[in-house]
């Protein structure tokens, strides 16, 4: 069987290259291929988006995987004499970059999703072909507990889960308390809007988990882990679970694992999607079966966790570079990444973009090679305006910051955080006032009610935000709504509360212009708050149908018969039915 | 099942699955076999993936194809779920995207069968730390 085609041509078919190119490149090539004779031997192929869009239009010659970038019309001819005719390469369109970050010419490395999409999550063959359990044989038989960990404080990872700990030194504070039963627990209670990391990590991989688990066990000399998962990953738990069953049949799990005296076995507890569950203190009296409410540090749980046991937490993303940093060594961890975030960092891409996705980038890759390249601009051509990093807890970045380098300390430096992977993205038409709002909303729903300006404060701040985009702000509001989010940041309990005015922080910041028009001109610039919204109706094309004013579900609207119709401003709801209904384009909005 | 008791044991179990990847390209004419990965996390399932799975799995042998088909985990391209990955012989793997049960069918007949690339292609756009 030999393919019928010598060679394909690839044309990117993402919307960032087709609003590049003036023409129909795929037409075009066809035309061409058709006038040298080689449309029986050249195919032409559709291809959803390669990751580069700035650079586009871009196509792909196969089998010889040479990429071209800004091809027109006019580089039609060159590419089919000098490359498939004469199979040399037209240097002028060749743009393969290597970048710094990770010495790869491709903007993503898999680190943490190294086996996710490749591996059956059911069969443990899958992940022991793949080198699995590899790194804890490594661990222990040729090292001991305090190597292991020099290791991970060598490789210069920092927990995923958004505060950045380093991930080394936890485990080393946790070894050195002196206790008669310690525990190793994984944070899989993943709660922030937007955000499906870990959960596609326990999907796609779930035994480099289990592995990274063991070998934290070994290192802070624990025999037991907790896997504290959401309830609302049906999938993730199956798949953990039937993991689980088959490490253990493997003797990986269990007694005297390798033949040494170390013991590890893994429970699973679920949560009942509590947000403030992912602190870690919240998270362990979940466990032991309390309210989800946090505790004040210290005692921190490596002294002082479940069961007043000393206890380590790390999140689902950073367990998965375990098992790569012990095989492959810390050295080589190390040259990933910025100079203090060192490695990858997976991202759930969300919102207005084009190429909605998981993608694991080295630290230090910009904000604008993630939306633009990977992410593939803005969906519908529209203007980039915000991204939110961090989740409710983070704050929002905007076009200023698209050069920035995305790790820990610049996107703390921004204003915004890390946190633990979600980035959505908000294009001209959000309205930044209602976005702070969402977030509030979300966080008020959350809160756990134990400390007074978590509780009551934000409860107050979503008030005053309800009050701006509902028109009835005045610019007191806006002072009392900064100075009230410096209080509760400063005064909450937990990371939750010290976290969620930081979407009001952020947007006051960068956006103060779209918070004045709301309270001074009475306007949402961007269009979105309903309140601001003026229906109106017009004196040349209104015949006095009445069709509108029957279908105004609040009797907004009056008038007689053939005459002109009036709607009152005070009753009217902004549905717009009139608007859909009118047939001589009589309703405008203002 | 004997328990793994020491890194020896681990490395044999390797090798046995090596062996038994070995055993089934005996068993296909020293042919190796063509390997689809479909992505089934759960927003792949959510888009329709498993039918998709279902369907290659029940068309394939009636059209004498020898092929594994494995579910996965995410491959990370939510945009364009349900996705599949296909390995032929000797060949790199190709990505397809938007895969519902006649993007299959064209697949099998066309890519698979003929060896032409169809519509649809996503170009891989990481590098993998292995």
């Amino acid at each position: 069987m030999s393919p019928k085609f010598k060679k394909s041509i690839l044309v990117c078919n993402g919307s960032s290259c087709l609003q590049a190119s003036k023409v129909n490149l795929i037409a075009e090539f066809q035309a061409k291929l058709k006038e040298y004779n080689l449309e029986n031997e050249i195919q032409v192929v559709q291809s959803v988006c390669f990751n580069k869009c700035t650079l586009g239009p871009n196509i792909i010659i196969q089998p010889e995987n040479v990429e071209y970038s800004t091809v027109t019309k006019e580089d039609i001819d060159d590419i089919i004499i000098i490359h498939l005719l004469n199979n040399k390469i037209v240097e002028r369109l060749v743009y393969n970059q290597v970048y710094e970050n990770s010495g790869s010419t491709k903007k993503q490395y898999r680190i943490a999703l190294r086996n996710c999409g490749f591996i059956n999550p059911e069969v443990i063959d899958d992940y022991i072909e793949k080198d699995g359990y590899a790194a804890l044989a490594k661990c222990l038989t040729e090292f001991t507990p305090q190597e292991v960990t020099q290791q991970i404080i060598k490789s210069g990872l920092r927990g995923r889960g958004g505060g950045g700990f380093p991930t080394g030194v936890k485990w080393d504070i946790t070894s050195k308390s002196v206790a008669d039963q310690k525990y190793v627990v994984c944070n899989a209670d993943e709660g922030d809007p937007g955000a499906f990391m870990d959960r596609s990590v326990l999907e796609g991989d779930p035994h480099s988990i289990i592995e990274a688990m063991a070998i934290c066990g070994y290192c802070i000399g624990a025999d037991k882990g907790i896997v504290y998962i959401r309830a609302e990953y049906p999938l993730a738990i199956k798949r953990l679970k039937i993991a689980l069953d088959q490490a253990k049949e493997y003797g990986l799990l269990g007694e005297k694992l390798f033949g040494t005296n170390f013991n590890f076995d893994i429970d699973i507890k679920y949560g009942a999607g509590a947000f403030v569950c992912g602190e870690e203190t919240a998270l362990i009296h979940s466990m032991e079966g309390l309210r989800g409410e946090p505790t004040l540090k210290p005692p921190f749980p490596s002294v002082s966790g479940y069961l007043e046991k000393p206890t380590n937490v790390n999140n689902v993303e950073t367990f998965a570079n375990i098992p790569a940093i012990i095989n492959k060594g810390a050295d080589w961890f190390a040259s990933i990444g910025t100079e203090k975030s060192k490695g990858t960092k997976v991202f759930a891409l969300a919102g207005k973009i084009n190429n909605v996705g998981l993608i694991e980038v080295p630290m230090g890759t910009t904000l604008r090679e993630v939306i633009y390249d990977i992410g593939g601009g803005i969906r519908d051509g529209k203007k980039f305006k915000a991204v939110q990093t961090g989740g409710p807890s983070g704050g929002c970045l905007t076009e200023k910051h698209l050069d920035l380098p995305i790790d820990f300390d610049s996107l703390s430096a921004a204003g915004s955080m890390m946190g633990s992977g979600g980035m959505i993205v908000m294009d001209e038409d959000d309205c930044m006032v209602s976005m702070a709002r969402f977030y509030l909303e979300f966080t008020v729903e959350e809160s756990c009610g134990k400390c007074a300006p978590c509780r009551i404060g934000n409860k107050r701040l979503h008030e005053m935000l309800t009050k701006l985009c509902d028109d009835k702000g005045t610019l007191e509001d806006l002072d009392l709504l900064r100075n009230l989010s410096n209080v509760v940041k400063d005064t909450s309990l937990c990371g939750l509360g010290q976290t969620s005015p930081n979407p009001i922080l952020s947007t006051m910041q960068n956006f103060y212009d779209e918070y004045h028009a709301h309270v001074v001109d009475h306007k949402c610039p961007s269009g979105q708050c309903k309140s601001f919204m003026r229906y109106y109706i017009s004196e040349q094309n209104c015949i006095g149908c009445v069709v509108c004013a029957r279908n105004c579900p609040v009797n907004a609207i009056s008038g007689e018969k053939k005459q002109l119709h009036v709607i009152d401003q005070e009753i009217c709801i902004k549905c717009g039915i009139c608007m859909d209904k009118c047939k001589f384009d009589a309703i405008t909005l203002n | 099942m004997a328990k793994i008791k020491s890194v020896e044991d681990l490395k044999k179990i390797k090798e046995r699955i090596e062996q038994a990847n070995q055993k089934m390209i005996e068993n296909n004419n020293h042919q190796k076999l063509v390997e689809i990965k479909v992505a089934m996390a759960t927003c792949g399932i959510a888009s329709g993936a498993r039918p998709v799975m279902d369907f290659l799995i029940a068309e394939l042998p009636k059209r004498n194809i020898v092929a594994r088909v494995k579910q996965t985990g995410c491959m990370g391209y939510c945009y364009a779920e349900p996705t599949l990955e296909i390995t032929m012989p000797d060949e790199k793997p190709v990505v397809f995207g938007y895969v519902d049960l006649k993007k299959a069918d064209e697949i099998i007949e066309r890519f698979i069968k003929k060896g032409e690339l169809v519509d649809g292609i996503i170009p891989i756009n990481y590098e993998l730390a292995t």
